[in-house]
């Protein structure tokens, strides 16, 4: 269940009722970011958030977004020096 | 331009009397629809002849088709322009040469004659772009709530030439799919035009008229098996229908479909499938793998194809899938779905 | 898209499937003997199949399908009770598009929208907020329904109405949560289970620790997992890990979005909206204790079961699933769905007799849209 998408805080639109306009690949839509404002709501203007119903859920945290990134990127090099490693066997067979 | 300054129409919408059959009719044909249409012959039928005809072997291509559409008029077009498009395209994409176009409006009460003014403006540029004349109409007029603004119908009339033969039945297994551009725009720009999900975007319909095109990928790739108008329910649904009359399976890539961000980001949020979206201007065509390249050159030779892409081709049915003919899709994984045709419509989801 | 596209990388997702087959093969899972992972939600399941991920992992892994899809669990009565408030003179009924199409026990609200009730697809509670507004002669009511997800932002929704004071808006609420069917799951001694994927979006709300007792009392592991493909992946890794070294814990492979603790706004809106139900009714799965959420006393004003007298909380109206249905063994992993003697039969896409049909979301209907059951039966 439950679509939620990364989308990127561009502007304040109605900070009294905590709404922000956001954008998604180029489509924008006002959502409500009651559940992310630490602080002064502009502050949160250029961050990363987990949208879902029309409400920025989460602050991504992109320091742990790197780093899961860094461990698939470091398993797919191993696996790809794996599978060169496998081909230059097999070209040893033959 | 004002409605006000025309011939003797003086009003600012549609009444139920402009659907009457007398007077304020007559103002309203001679207002709005001469001006762009040209004059009536005067008879209840439109009088035709084309040498193309004549040709030994030609055949007549007839279509016909209901335009609804909400917004009346959106950012890439209206229900005017999607209205010739359309049956031209429906035309075009069986090798005719669009010649004849009718037009029939049925218009609500209160319907703004500025707006039907430049529904019929955006008809005529579009059928002499694309070399169609509106030879003949009708129009008329429900009360308010019976209709939505206003409805078009057009039928087409084009010659195929006799040496073509389109036709899904035609495709072989190894032959090449390719689509002329991005999908979805014309979905997804008309969801966001709407306003009711409140998503704004620089999204544009596609809605264009394919004729011209057939016609240079046609020249360049003359065994081209068959091809499409991929329009409601999207990509999926073209292919699904033609993997059924060709009863072979047909297999797309995922990673060569050209999709704009903004459609994949309206996709992702309304949690929709860009197969599915509904196009107004994109040509799917079926070519001899022999041919794919120069049908590829040829459709990025013209400004409707600049984004074309080959996404797949045909496979044997027993390939595609041992009971029915159907589309699967390669995903970017490697991964392999199958792309079935909508139960109904597509709905936004949040789950 | 960023934050989604790079966690959809091939190379990466050849690398964990690698990994996925070594670890299935050291633990000695087969395809006649399989390791049983529930993916509890139905979002996983739709990503499962939209990458193909079930036809590329290691046969001797399979995933169990499972109840977190809340259209599917969704009691055929509380449709009925939809299009019961939609009926009423004045209403403006509200719901997001996945419930359009779940067959009530005689209407759908499509078809009741046909017949000339005022239903409108909103994308968000604060557009059913918004039509409160523009429309004070009317009311407005909201469907809530969904897991913790969404609870929240209905319920920001309706402390924005409280503090506006708009009368005319009101919520049908049917919001459910996501640990109760687990624990009753888990409880049920015919469960094959070995692991479970938690869901991602729940937990950036409940965060991690609403699922210990699944380790600590079931000895079972759980990874939160994100929803891109190398997100379920590496998840599946992860519980795979978990099973070769003997351990049953709860990890978070979603860290870019899940805080430990959850959300603290979301989850205070939700205290102070909401209570528990007693028991609450799933489709497929029956009564499962505290299940459910209804609203405050406080907030009864805009309760809509309140405000018109129709909803679980007035009356229990059960409905009984169609004879054979098998959609309760399926949503436990007992069969799969193609075991069904309905599937693809009396029960389709088109047509759809069992909850995990209804939705695209739910495993019947992810199974015939994206083909699983027919490539496989080839």
């Amino acid at each position: 269940m439950c679509l939620g998408i990364p989308g990127r805080i561009i502007a304040m639109t109605d900070p009294a009722r905590m709404m922000a306009m956001a954008e998604v690949s180029g489509v924008r839509r006002e959502v409500n970011i009651a559940c992310v404002a630490e602080g002064p709501p502009e502050g949160l203007i250029g961050r990363w958030v987990l949208i879902h119903v029309g409400f920025a859920m989460s602050l991504i945290d992109e320091d742990e977004a790197a780093r899961t990134l860094a461990a698939l990127h470091e398993l797919g090099e191993a696996q790809e020096a794996l599978e060169q490693m496998a081909e230059a066997d097999r070209e040893m067979a033959r | 331009m004002n409605a006000i300054a025309f011939g003797a129409l003086r009003d600012s919408h549609v009444t139920l009397s402009h659907g009457g059959g007398g007077k304020a009719m007559a103002d309203l044909i001679e207002t709005v629809f001469f001006p762009a249409f040209g004059p009536s012959s005067g008879e209840d039928q439109a009088r035709l002849t084309a040498d193309a005809l004549c040709e030994p072997g030609a055949r007549l291509a007839l279509t016909t088709d209901s335009f609804v559409v909400t917004p009346l008029e959106f950012p890439g077009g209206d229900i005017g322009k999607l209205a010739v498009c359309g049956t031209v395209n429906d035309l075009a994409v069986g090798g005719a040469r669009p010649l004849w176009l009718s037009a029939a409006f049925i218009l609500e009460e209160g319907c703004e004659i500025a707006l039907l003014q430049r529904v019929v403006a955006s008809m005529a540029r579009e059928a002499a772009l694309a070399g169609v004349r509106i030879v003949t109409g009708d129009t008329k007029v429900v009360g308010r709530g019976s209709a939505d603004g206003l409805f078009v119908t057009t039928s087409g009339v084009g010659v195929i030439p006799a040496e073509r033969d389109l036709a899904a039945a035609r495709i072989r297994p190894g032959d090449v799919v390719l689509v002329n551009g991005v999908l979805g725009d014309h979905g997804a720009a008309i969801l966001a035009a709407r306003g009711d999900l409140a998503l704004s975007t620089d999204l544009v319909s596609d809605c264009q008229g394919l004729g011209h095109l057939m016609e240079t990928v046609l020249a360049a790739a003359p065994g081209t098996r068959a091809a499409r108008d991929a329009t409601r329910g999207g990509l999926a649904a073209a292919l699904n229908e033609m993997a059924l009359a060709a009863g072979c399976g047909i297999e797309i890539s995922e990673e060569a479909l050209p999709l704009r961000p903004e459609v994949r980001g309206v996709c992702e949020i309304l949690g929709l499938d860009p197969l599915y979206l509904a196009n107004e201007g994109t040509l799917v065509l079926f070519v001899p793998e022999a041919e794919a390249e120069a049908a590829l050159t040829a459709m990025r030779s013209r400004p409707e194809g600049q984004g074309a892409a080959i996404i797949g081709r045909a496979v044997a049915a027993s390939e595609g899938g041992a009971h029915t003919a159907r589309v699967q899709m390669v995903t970017s994984f490697g991964g392999r779905r199958i792309v079935d045709r909508l139960v109904g419509e597509q709905l936004p989801r949040i789950c | 898209m960023k934050f989604a596209s790079e966690f959809r990388d091939p190379k990466a997702a050849r690398a964990l499937l690698a990994a996925i087959a070594r670890r299935a093969e050291q633990i000695g899972a087969s395809r006649e003997k399989p390791v049983h992972i529930m993916e509890i939600c139905g979002g996983h399941t739709h990503s499962i199949f939209r990458y193909g991920l079930d036809k590329l992992v290691h046969e001797g892994v399979e995933f169990i399908h499972g109840p977190g899809c809340p259209v599917c669990v969704l009691p055929r009565a509380r449709i009925d009770e939809c299009i019961e408030i939609a009926r009423r003179p004045g209403v403006i009924f509200t719901t997001f598009g996945d419930a359009m199409r779940v067959p009530g026990r005689s209407q759908s609200l499509l078809q009741a929208r046909a017949a000339g009730a005022d239903i409108r697809m909103v994308y968000s509670p604060l557009d059913a907020l918004a039509l409160a507004r523009k429309y004070p002669e009317r009311d407005v009511v909201f469907f809530g329904l969904g897991f913790e997800t969404t609870t929240p932002s209905t319920a920001l929704a309706i402390q924005q109405a409280a503090r506006e004071g708009l009368g005319n808006f009101s919520v049908f609420c049917n919001h459910i949560t996501v640990p109760e069917p687990i624990h009753a799951l888990l409880k049920d001694p015919h469960m094959v289970l070995d692991g479970f994927i938690g869901p991602g979006h729940v937990s950036m709300v409940i965060g991690v620790h609403p699922y210990d007792f699944i380790a600590r009392d079931f000895q079972k592991p759980l990874v939160v997992a994100g929803f891109e493909p190398t997100d379920l992946l590496q998840s599946v890794l992860m519980v795979l890990d978990q099973i070769a070294e003997g351990r049953a814990e709860v990890e978070n492979q979603y860290a870019r979005v899940v805080p430990e603790e959850g959300n603290p706004v979301s989850l205070a809106a939700i205290a102070d909206v909401y209570e528990r139900r007693p028991s609450f009714e799933w489709r497929g799965l029956g009564e499962i204790d505290a299940s459910g959420l209804r609203i405050r006393p406080k907030y009864a004003a805009f309760d809509a079961e309140e405000k018109f007298g129709i909803g679980y909380a007035v009356a229990r109206n059960p409905a009984p699933e169609p004879e054979g249905c098998a959609c309760g063994a399926v949503m436990t992993g007992r069969v799969k769905p193609t075991a069904c003697p309905h599937f693809g039969k009396g029960c389709t896409p088109e047509m759809p007799l069992g909850a995990l049909m209804v939705s695209s979301e739910g495993a019947c209907a992810a199974y015939w849209q994206y083909g699983g059951a027919r490539v496989a039966a080839e």
